[in-house]
């Protein structure tokens, strides 16, 4: 396949918003600004990139904890990001959501999640909603390999795959569940190996390489759009920030695992290849850094000038009709 | 002229069957209600007119199929899970708690969750502890749901078209011993606003408030004490969530005395709750202390002379009145 050059530096863009976003969160949290958990996806910003630049608007999203860079490759806007977590009814949850509960409807954003698991679940219920309605679009569940060992990945990746639903299943395996590492809760770890058993299409790609998991997914989307059914991709990647900003990050990895990872990062490695292939020259790459930056900057301005929600509001929406 | 008599289930297929000719998004999942036409017949027929996408046979994974109706409603349709014994839900407990009855709110009302869960709930017939549970005071502690408990065929038909409208997820709970009850019920497609009781007894000495299986005992009951000289009225509330606690109140402005008899278990369930409420907005009114008529707080045993000890009976309604009466 390729891949345009304005695709390719689209790409690259997608993953500075999510890095320098994800930077300013965790500075954010430790000046007391965001409460509450705080998982960032510092390390993995290829895998939402690659696989949300074949999504529409109106491809529905299902995401976890680890949610920030989902929403913001899925088109959330920075400052509707940032505003959320530091709690302002300028948010995408209008304040009542935070990091784990990032809704933006209008985008395809159905929702990050604190539990584990459903999002698997939901994505196929908007495959079923696409199929009976007779559209093309797409549900799509992010999950890590902590999801794999859940009840829900096997039940929604069967009803997905017997109804022939348009859904694409992308497991970021990373490796760790919180702190538990995936070899202590599968035997076995190629969860795109464990696909053949439900009947289902799947790959394993790299999940540090941009352009592998843009490739992989634009097949599967394609499929899913023309009826061929669903997907999973296993991405292989890595989390270089603690489970979650504040708490600490020993004793279940190593130091060296965490710098051989870093030494693989997805967005200097892809510059690299960008610059090597001819493809940009470095000053291009400073402009889209550097507009980046200013944007997550104005994000922070925004978020910080923003009205907190009004109390008297506590209890609206709790009903969609009235009784 | 009489009306059109009809059983209790075929008044809810009659109204799931109309909202799903109005509305081409409502789809049923469930185990066995598609050719087959569900266990409790509550979807018999429908196979043939809406096809299988719309009347779709499930595994048995409920968590799954219940987790798969929340994205299928944030994304524009409207699921029905039809349980068949309501004991089932209990595997879907996170999905609807944690998710379902969450997210219109997480998301500022953006999304909506219109999912129908029914099922047969109840005491009855030697069905043993899995397939006897009622759960509904479970729900009706979770903000965001509607939770409905129809007693006659008119107002099974009346709710489940409320329900099939509305934007909330709607516990529609189906007690074994009504379903083949007869009753008239209009031809015609019409609406039972939730939150709105029905008198459906007037008397002056005493108010029962009663839940599902308890109206007909407690009407049976009500029969007999007048000839004692005790006149009873019997309320239904329809729905527990939201509970009409006015009609309550003002019956008991006439009567001073309130009885809440109710099969499912009484710790934090709805009499508790009922309870309550009448003490923080009637309390003036009551000339005795609210009394409770619940089931046994046990699991529901097989053998039918342990069953029937489970259950409250016509008889023991009987006895609570004769007893709140003398007080």
């Amino acid at each position: 396949m390729t891949i345009p050059q304005d695709k390719l530096l689209s790409l690259y863009r997608t993953m500075v918003r999510i890095r320098r976003c994800e930077n300013q969160l965790a500075r954010s949290y430790a000046a007391g600004t965001i409460t509450g958990a705080c998982h960032t996806y510092v390390g993995e910003e290829a895998v939402a990139t690659g696989v949300c630049a074949h999504l529409r608007d109106d491809d529905a999203v299902f995401s976890t904890h680890r949610g920030h860079g989902h929403a913001l490759a899925k088109g959330v806007p920075p400052r509707e990001l940032v505003a959320e977590l530091f709690g302002r009814v300028t948010g995408c949850s209008g304040g009542r959501g935070g990091s784990m509960h990032l809704f933006s409807p209008e985008v395809g954003m159905m929702g990050t999640s604190g539990i584990v698991g459903p999002c698997i679940l939901q994505a196929a219920g908007a495959g079923y909603s696409f199929q009976l309605r007779e559209t093309d679009q797409v549900g799509v569940a992010f999950f890590g390999d902590g999801a794999v060992g859940n009840g829900a990945f096997h039940e929604g990746i069967n009803l997905a795959t017997i109804w022939d639903l348009p859904v694409l299943f992308v497991c970021e395996n990373n490796m760790y569940a919180t702190e538990v590492a995936f070899a202590n809760s599968a035997r076995n770890t190629d969860v795109a190996g464990r696909a053949a058993g439900y009947g289902l299409h799947a790959d394993a790609v790299d999940g540090n390489d941009v352009v592998a998991v843009y490739e992989a997914a634009g097949a599967a989307v394609a499929r899913a759009r023309e009826g061929g059914g669903p997907s999973l991709i296993e991405c292989r990647t890595y989390r270089t920030r603690p489970h979650a900003e504040g708490m600490r990050d020993g004793g279940y990895r190593t130091q060296e695992e965490i710098d051989s990872w870093k030494a693989r990062d997805p967005i200097t490695s892809f510059a690299r290849a960008l610059l090597d292939d001819g493809i940009a020259i470095p000053d291009e790459l400073q402009v889209i850094d550097d507009e980046i930056a200013v944007e997550v900057q104005q994000a922070v301005d925004f978020a910080t000038q923003s009205p907190w929600p009004d109390a008297e509001t506590v209890a609206d929406h709790v009903y969609g009709t009235d009784a | 002229m009489a009306g059109r008599e009809i059983t209790y289930t075929e008044a809810a297929r009659e109204a799931l069957t109309a909202a799903m000719e109005r509305d081409p998004t409502i789809f049923v999942l469930g185990e066995g209600i598609g050719e087959r036409g569900g266990n409790f017949n509550t979807t018999l027929g429908l196979y043939e007119r809406f096809g299988p996408r719309r009347l779709r046979d499930t595994p048995i994974c409920e968590r799954g199929f219940v987790g798969l109706c929340a994205g299928a409603a944030m994304t524009g349709t409207r699921p029905v899970v039809d349980f068949m014994f309501i004991d089932f839900i209990l595997d879907a407990v996170g999905e609807l708690t944690n998710q379902i009855a969450k997210i219109q709110y997480m998301s500022s009302g953006r999304l909506k969750m219109p999912v129908l869960l029914r099922g047969c709930v109840g005491i009855g017939g030697g069905h043993a502890t899995h397939h006897s549970g009622s759960y509904y005071p479970l729900f009706v502690n979770v903000p965001g749901f509607r939770v409905v408990v129809p007693t006659t065929p008119h107002d099974a038909k009346g709710l489940m078209a409320t329900a099939l409208r509305g934007d909330d997820p709607v516990l529609y709970l189906e007690h074994k011993s009504l379903l083949n009850i007869r009753g008239e019920v209009p031809e015609e497609d019409f609406q039972i606003p939730f939150g709105e009781a029905r008198v459906c007894r007037e008397g002056t000495d005493l108010t029962i408030v009663a839940v599902g299986p308890l109206v007909p005992r407690s009407l049976a009951a009500a029969d007999a004490l007048d000839a004692e000289g005790i006149s009873v009225e019997v309320i239904d509330p329809r729905t527990l969530a939201p509970l009409d606690l006015d009609t309550i109140l003002s019956s008991l402005r006439k009567t001073g005395k309130l009885l809440v008899a109710d099969e499912s278990f009484g710790p934090c369930g709805i009499g508790a709750e009922i309870g309550a409420q009448v003490m923080e907005r009637g309390f003036d009114d009551l000339a005795a202390p609210v009394r409770r008529l619940n089931g046994v707080h046990t699991p529901t045993p097989y053998s039918l002379p342990l069953e029937a000890a489970v259950a409250p009976s016509a008889d023991q309604v009987a006895a609570a009145v004769r007893e709140l009466a003398d007080e």
